[in-house]
Formats: structure tokens, C-alpha cells, sequence
């Protein structure tokens, strides 16, 4: 059996995903880092990107997260993001709408969050 | 009908439509309470990771940082009031401000000025009719507050801490909030959020005796800090709305409970007095007509002779 360690995703207001993974990739501000189980103790900002958790049963869950946190220790990981949100629970017509609206309107910030979420979408 | 009966009668009619309003009101109430519960629990799950990480960065380095280190000499504190926006939840709002105002006291009494900030109408309101200084206020949100509306209550006082005392800013964060502890107990509470104490932290998260692994920062354990700092503010301060919007509907829910009850007992007492005056008024035909015909067989035993 391979070595699992364990992931909670949680948003400010939820927990958006916890289960047993096998591999987990996520984009840090000094760049992606991919962590898998016996990694040593970790604690690091997360920038804004699609983060994918390869799962024990083979499966692979991908989710935009809006800045935040990685932390390992113990076999446990968790991912901290005032947002997150699963590719399943994103509507893509409606982020790409968002995204030409944000774009209409130069609101770079909103322009990101669309972006990361389309490309979370792809990933999947 | 007699004048006196109508006017019992009128009455009951009127108390009992004010009864069925706060007995709606009481089921709202509650049910949001438990709303309001739910959203507080789904919210720790985060709060205590982000705990977790603060004790971890500070325990696990010697970093120092603005939200961390204490002032040497405090001229300015800020105290951020929450209240809610809309009353008829008894003492609520009125245990609240009066904490803030026993903070501001002691605070003053030291020397310290004393910046406030206000969430919620009802506290706004308490502070304009005196006319008193508020520094910034925030209103319409407190039922259901989101993260949002803690970030856009954090910014503003994360900024003025940031600040230099002499520009403006301040040297230490109060929070006045109402800690919900049951249905039945909530309590106006004061904490000090900033200058953040790390080994009070530190104590909160390890009660249990763990021992913090040495962590591997990413970047650098500064920037971790930097953007964990405001992070774990916020996160308090959405803790601490939560609480106050629950703790608001459950004593909405008692108030109510008490109103409901208190309409009752008062449609008992005016039914009473609305039967006696009518058994007074049935008595009092009933001897006016036995009066009435005794009088007429009176005159008509007399006009027999």
C-alpha cells in the first residue's frame, strides 16, 4: 500500500474537501511545490492557482484557491484559503462571463480570480 | 352589549394580534439561531488552523513583527464595538455598549487615548445621540455577517495599528463582543486582539501537550508571518461577529418567549374582568326587571280595589 498522508481544504466559512492523497501540487509564492507523504514539517503563503491532490483511490480533485496557506506535519496537510472552491462546483459560463465583465471593467483583481478558476477548471 | 364589556373586549382583541406577531417573531428567532450556530462551527475548522500556524511561525522563530510587539508606551488604543442593527432582543445591544463604555473608562483612566469603532446601527445610534466621537462604523450586515465583511472590518484597523502613534494610528486593539455561550447565557465580553500575545496563543492551541514540529518556511518565516498576521485578525474578528449575531437572535428568541408569555397572562386577567362585567350587567337586568314587575303588580293590586 502506498503511503497516504491526510488533506483538509478549508475556506474561511467551510471545509471544502478532506480525504486521504497520495500527491498534493500547489503554487507557493516562490513557486509550485509538490508535497507527498514523509515531507518534512512545511509551512508556506500560497499565491493564488489551481491546486490537484491525487487521491489514495487514483482519482484526482483539482480547486481554485484565492491565496492563503500550506502547512504539513504528521502525515497531515491542510490548505487554508479565505476561498476555495472544487472544479465540480465551478460554473464555467458563469466565471466567463465574469471574466469578460472584469475585463470590460479593467478590474484586474476580479480578472485573476476568474482566470485562476478557469484554469483550475482545466486542469481538471 | 354594555360600554365596559366593549371596551375589555376591544382590548383582548388587540393583545391577542400583538401576541401572534411575537410569536412569529419568537420562531424566527430561533430558527436563526441555529442558523447562526451552524455557521459559527463551520467556521472553526479554519480558525483553528490558522491558530495552529501563528503559534507554529512564532514559537518556531524570533521573528519580529508590528502586530506582534508591544508598544512601550500605549497613547492610543482603539476598541471595536459590535452591536446589532435592529433592537427588540432585550438587553442585547445595552449589556454591550455598557462594556465598551466600562473599556473606554479604564482605558482613559490610563492614560490612553481611545479611538472607537462601531458594527451595528443600535451602537451607532447609542453614540451619535451623545454625541460622541466614532472613528468609523459598519452597519447592515450583522444578521448574517460573511468573511467579507470582516475583511472590510479588519482593513481599516489592521491599517492603523500598522501606522506610526504620531500619525494617527494606534498601539493596541479591543474587541467588545457578546460570546455566545448557550441558548440561555450570552455575555458581553472584552478581549485585546493587537498587540497579539503569541505564548497566549501558543497556550490556547497546545493545551493538549503536542509538540510543534520544527517547520521548513516557504518563502521566509517574515513573509509567512506578514500574511498570517491579518489573516488570523480577521479571522477573530468574523469569529467574533458570528457569536454576536447569534448571541443577538437568541436573546431576540427570549425577549419574544417573554412578550408571548406576558400577552397571555394579560388576555387571561382582561377575560376575567371582561366575564365579570358581563355577569354584572346580566345581574343587573335581570334585578331591574323583577324591580320593573313588582312595581306593575304593585299598581295593579292597587287600582283592583
Amino acid at each position: 500500500m502506498a503511503a497516504e498522508l491526510h488533506v483538509a481544504m478549508v475556506a474561511a466559512d467551510r471545509e471544502v474537501w478532506s480525504g486521504e492523497a497520495t500527491l498534493v501540487v500547489a503554487r507557493t509564492t516562490s513557486g509550485d511545490i509538490g508535497v507527498m507523504p514523509g515531507h518534512q514539517p512545511l509551512l508556506g503563503v500560497l499565491e493564488s492557482g489551481p491546486v490537484t491532490i491525487r487521491t489514495s483511490d487514483g482519482g484526482t480533485v483539482v480547486a481554485a484557491v484565492h491565496g492563503g496557506f500550506i502547512s504539513y506535519a504528521d502525515n497531515k496537510l491542510s490548505l487554508l484559503a479565505e476561498i476555495a472552491e472544487l472544479s465540480d462546483e465551478i460554473d464555467v459560463q458563469h466565471v466567463e462571463r465574469e471574466l469578460e465583465r472584469a475585463k470590460a471593467e479593467g478590474d484586474t483583481s476580479a480578472e485573476r480570480r476568474a482566470d485562476v478558476r478557469l484554469r483550475a477548471v482545466g486542469a481538471r | 352589549m354594555g360600554a365596559q364589556l366593549r371596551v375589555y373586549k376591544r382590548r383582548i382583541r388587540s393583545v391577542t394580534a400583538t401576541k401572534k406577531i411575537t410569536k412569529a417573531m419568537e420562531m424566527i428567532a430561533a430558527s436563526r439561531v441555529v442558523k447562526a450556530q451552524r455557521k459559527v462551527a463551520a467556521s472553526t475548522p479554519y480558525a483553528q488552523e490558522l491558530t495552529r500556524a501563528v503559534t507554529a511561525v512564532g514559537t518556531g522563530s524570533n521573528t519580529k513583527h508590528p502586530l506582534t510587539t508591544q508598544a512601550e508606551t500605549v497613547t492610543r488604543s482603539a476598541v471595536l464595538l459590535l452591536t446589532s442593527d435592529r433592537g427588540l432582543a432585550g438587553a442585547f445591544n445595552s449589556n454591550a455598549i455598557k462594556a465598551a463604555e466600562k473599556l473606554t473608562a479604564r482605558l482613559e483612566a490610563e492614560g490612553k487615548q481611545v479611538d472607537v469603532y462601531i458594527v451595528g446601527r443600535r451602537g451607532v445610534a447609542h453614540y451619535n445621540f451623545r454625541e460622541r466621537k466614532i472613528t468609523d462604523q459598519w452597519t447592515g450586515f450583522t444578521d448574517e455577517p460573511a468573511y467579507g465583511d470582516a475583511k472590510k472590518v479588519a482593513a481599516p484597523l489592521i491599517e492603523a495599528i500598522e501606522q506610526e502613534t504620531a500619525d494617527g494610528g494606534v498601539d493596541e486593539l479591543h474587541i467588545v463582543y457578546t460570546e455566545f455561550v448557550s441558548m440561555m447565557t450570552q455575555n458581553a465580553v472584552e478581549a485585546r486582539l493587537l498587540p497579539l500575545s503569541l505564548d497566549e496563543v501558543a497556550q490556547e492551541s497546545t493545551a493538549k501537550g503536542e509538540i510543534l514540529p520544527l517547520y521548513d518556511f516557504e518563502p521566509s518565516a517574515e513573509d509567512v508571518l506578514d500574511a498570517l498576521l491579518p489573516r488570523y485578525v480577521e479571522s477573530r474578528i468574523y469569529n467574533a461577529l458570528l457569536q454576536s449575531a447569534a448571541s443577538k437572535h437568541a436573546a431576540t428568541r427570549r425577549a419574544m418567549k417573554s412578550a408571548t408569555d406576558n400577552a397571555g397572562e394579560l388576555i387571561n386577567t382582561l377575560s376575567r374582568l371582561a366575564n365579570a362585567a358581563r355577569q354584572a350587567e346580566i345581574t343587573q337586568e335581570i334585578s331591574e326587571i323583577v324591580g320593573g314587575s313588582a312595581a306593575l303588580a304593585d299598581a295593579t293590586a292597587g287600582s283592583d280595589k
